[in-house]
């Protein structure tokens, strides 16, 4: 994989406050990559690195091996779709996306043919001549879209960029979005987060938190394989239990359960101790005996295409079970026992 | 706009009545009064003769000669000392507009917490009474003032530098009278102004140039304008600067309006009809400026 952003040993602080505490990744070109982590985790910092409206406290930011650190941002083959957009708003449509191309010095008539072609890609070319406060929020999102691929940068930045729209149409530029980054072939650095918009759309995620990378990964192994407490809570929902690990054999840990059950699930030779084990809510299937783990249903939630059957382990541990709302699924009445059996993978031991 | 809620329309006109009353007492009427005179005949010693007139504007545009059968030619007198005072105030304006900016452009970059200080302080000269600022400034810049002294103590110039009774002065006094008239109005339109544009164009390979050109400055346009015609307007019609700090040779619109109506040799008709003179050539430039931004807006 041939690297269009490496970070290395990025620092960035604000007076006493440390933003980020040394990241180092690399984006792959093409790649669509997401940085995910929770509010205040340093998203929006390290994305500003990139484009160069902060500085790099310590570290070095490479783009295709060119060290840029120090440079102007209006001198990085780099653009941005800012999350409140920042569309110029004296200017009609059709030159706002024009900008960037004049001040590469195309010539007229070249560069309102090319914002043309971008606002047909967007579908906005009815729309060309009017101001971007005369269009609604989601066309104002597309027009800064235009905007920041008309000069055909190597790596685009999105600051998320779907947060301000509704649901359906955040569905729909989800598509929209990821058909868009395939057919370019640009580098999308995606923040957002949305772990769902990260699953979705994602060749790779880097899960944050507090100003560190946590994980990195595809979006299938960053859900089936967190590898700390943070990342398994983060993503998806899942039941996270203190176990006790008695032994491990042949890549596979008896581990003790709060009420005393004991399962086993894989783990690495030598791990001993407490450790926090994550079964998602889905891999599990109930029956009204037998089982690895015995709960007493407490409450059962609907949730459309999901039922959540909310559970107590022996040991009074919460404990979800998610079915799928099928008429083939027999949903246990409150105050049953019922017996959880584990699909294979559902349990993972965690390192943190 | 928000929708008119019923009712609303019953009680605008009680509401705006104090409004239409202030309007008419303090501005229709005087401007009436003062054009009515305009046309009436000089009474000596000042007040008008009820008679109707035209001599006040034959006075200002034409001579003609000293026993009046000539033919009328256009006289320069009047019409120069109006060109005068234009320049003397578009130099002002300038240079409000040079310090003005980069002021405003700082207090409102400030931390939010620090900008109340900084207008503050932007305000705090213009508590003392205007004509004692501008006697303080003929002080400061007189021969044997703190200016031509200390240049001199710093051996920088031989003899003091002729300043009071020159243009200069004058415009100086006017640029300092002014100042905040230019300075407020861009700070409100820099402190609305969206910083995330400025990083919008440098992120489409705009150079700091590029950005103040086609972006910052259009959008704090309207600020400017405001503040250009807040110092303009005034500094044409001001008579205290050029009387204290210009000489003879710098007399203004507002000195000869001032002599017309105080002095001992006052004309009543001619101050009113110079003072008529002067606002139909603002109004005629506003009227020129408005109709040339509505044409730019639907262009
Ligand atoms: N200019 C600044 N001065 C001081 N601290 C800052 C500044 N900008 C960001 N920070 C701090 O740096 C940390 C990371 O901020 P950042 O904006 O990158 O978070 P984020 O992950 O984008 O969050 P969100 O999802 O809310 O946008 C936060 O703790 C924030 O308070
Ligand atoms: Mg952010």
């Amino acid at each position: 994989m041939k690297a269009a952003i490496e970070l290395r040993q990025v620092v960035k602080r604000y007076g006493a406050t440390t933003a980020l505490h040394g990241v180092t990744l690399e984006i792959g070109d093409n790649e669509f990559f997401t940085l995910l982590g929770p509010s205040g985790c340093g998203k929006t910092t390290l994305l500003r690195m990139i484009a160069g409206f902060e500085d790099v406290t310590e570290g070095q930011i490479l783009l295709f091996g060119e060290d840029i650190s120090g440079r102007e941002p209006n001198r990085r083959p780099v653009n941005t779709v800012f999350q409140q957009y920042a569309l110029f708003p004296h200017m009609s449509v059709i030159d706002n996306v024009a900008f960037g191309l004049k001040m590469k010095g195309m010539d007229l008539a070249s560069r309102r043919q090319r914002a043309g072609r971008m606002l047909e890609m967007v579908h906005l070319l009815a729309f060309a001549d009017r101001l971007p406060s005369q269009l609604s929020g989601g066309q104002q999102q597309r027009v800064a879209l235009a905007r920041a691929l008309a000069p055909e940068p190597k790596v685009l930045l999105l600051d998320e960029p779907l947060s301000a729209l509704d649901l359906k149409l955040r569905q729909a530029m989800r598509v929209e979005l990821k058909q868009l980054q395939e057919e370019t072939g640009i580098t999308f650095v995606f923040v957002t987060h949305d772990q769902e918009e990260a699953l979705t759309m994602s060749d790779r995620i880097a899960v944050m938190s507090a100003g560190r990378v946590q994980q990195v990964g595809p979006p299938r192994e960053i859900y089936e394989a967190p590898v700390n407490r943070f990342v398994a809570d983060f993503i998806g929902e899942t039941n996270l239990l203190e176990v006790e690990v008695e032994a491990v054999e042949g890549g596979m840990a008896r581990v003790v359960l709060p009420g005393g059950h004991r399962i086993a699930c894989p783990a690495a030779a030598g791990t001993a101790g407490r450790h926090h084990l994550s079964i998602r809510p889905e891999r599990l299937a109930i029956a009204s005996q037998g089982g690895e783990i015995e709960a007493t249903v407490e409450r059962v939630v609907y949730l459309g295409t999901d039922l959540q059957i909310i559970t107590r382990l022996d040991g009074g541990a919460a404990f979800d079970v998610r079915l799928q709302n099928s008429a083939r699924v027999a949903v246990p009445a409150p105050g049953t026992r019922v017996g959880l059996h584990l699909e294979e993978g559902a349990a993972r031991l965690l390192a943190d | 706009m928000a929708a008119r809620r019923p009712g609303e329309r019953s009680l605008l006109v009680p509401l705006l009545l104090p409004t239409w009353a202030m309007i008419g007492v303090f501005m229709v009427l005087p401007v009436g009064v003062m054009a009515l005179y305009s046309f009436l005949t000089r009474e000596f010693r000042g007040g008008v003769d009820w008679t109707f007139s035209l001599s006040a504007y034959d006075q200002f545009f034409f001579d003609r000669g000293l026993f009046g059968d000539e033919a009328p030619r256009l006289q320069w007198a009047y019409i120069s000392i109006f060109w005068r005072s234009i320049w003397q105030a578009v130099i002002a304006t300038v240079l409000c507009l040079l310090v003005g900016f980069p002021t405003a452009w700082f207090i409102a970059t400030r931390p939010a917490r620090s900008r109340g200080v900084w207008l503050f302080l932007i305000t705090v000269p213009y508590w003392v009474n205007l004509l004692i600022r501008t006697v303080s400034l003929r002080f400061l810049l007189r021969d044997t003032g703190p200016l031509n002294q200390g240049l001199m103590s710093l051996g920088l110039v031989d003899a003091p530098l002729p300043v009071v009774n020159t243009n200069l002065a004058v415009q100086l006094g006017l640029f300092y009278s002014y100042l905040p008239f230019m300075v407020l109005p861009i700070y409100a339109a820099v402190e609305r102004y969206n910083f995330a544009l400025s990083e919008a164009a440098a992120d489409l390979y705009a150079s700091r140039w590029t950005t103040l050109r086609e972006i910052v400055l259009p959008l704090v346009k309207p600020g400017i304008v405001a503040g250009c015609l807040l110092v303009f307007v005034p500094s044409l019609g001001a008579f205290l600067a050029p009387d204290l700090l210009g000489g003879a040779k710098t007399f203004m619109i507002g000195s000869l309006i001032d002599e017309q109506i105080k002095g001992s040799q006052g004309n009543w008709p001619f101050g009113a009809a110079v003072a008529v003179i002067l606002m139909t050539l603002v109004l005629i430039a506003l009227v020129a400026y408005a109709r040339s931004v509505t044409r730019e807006r639907s262009a």
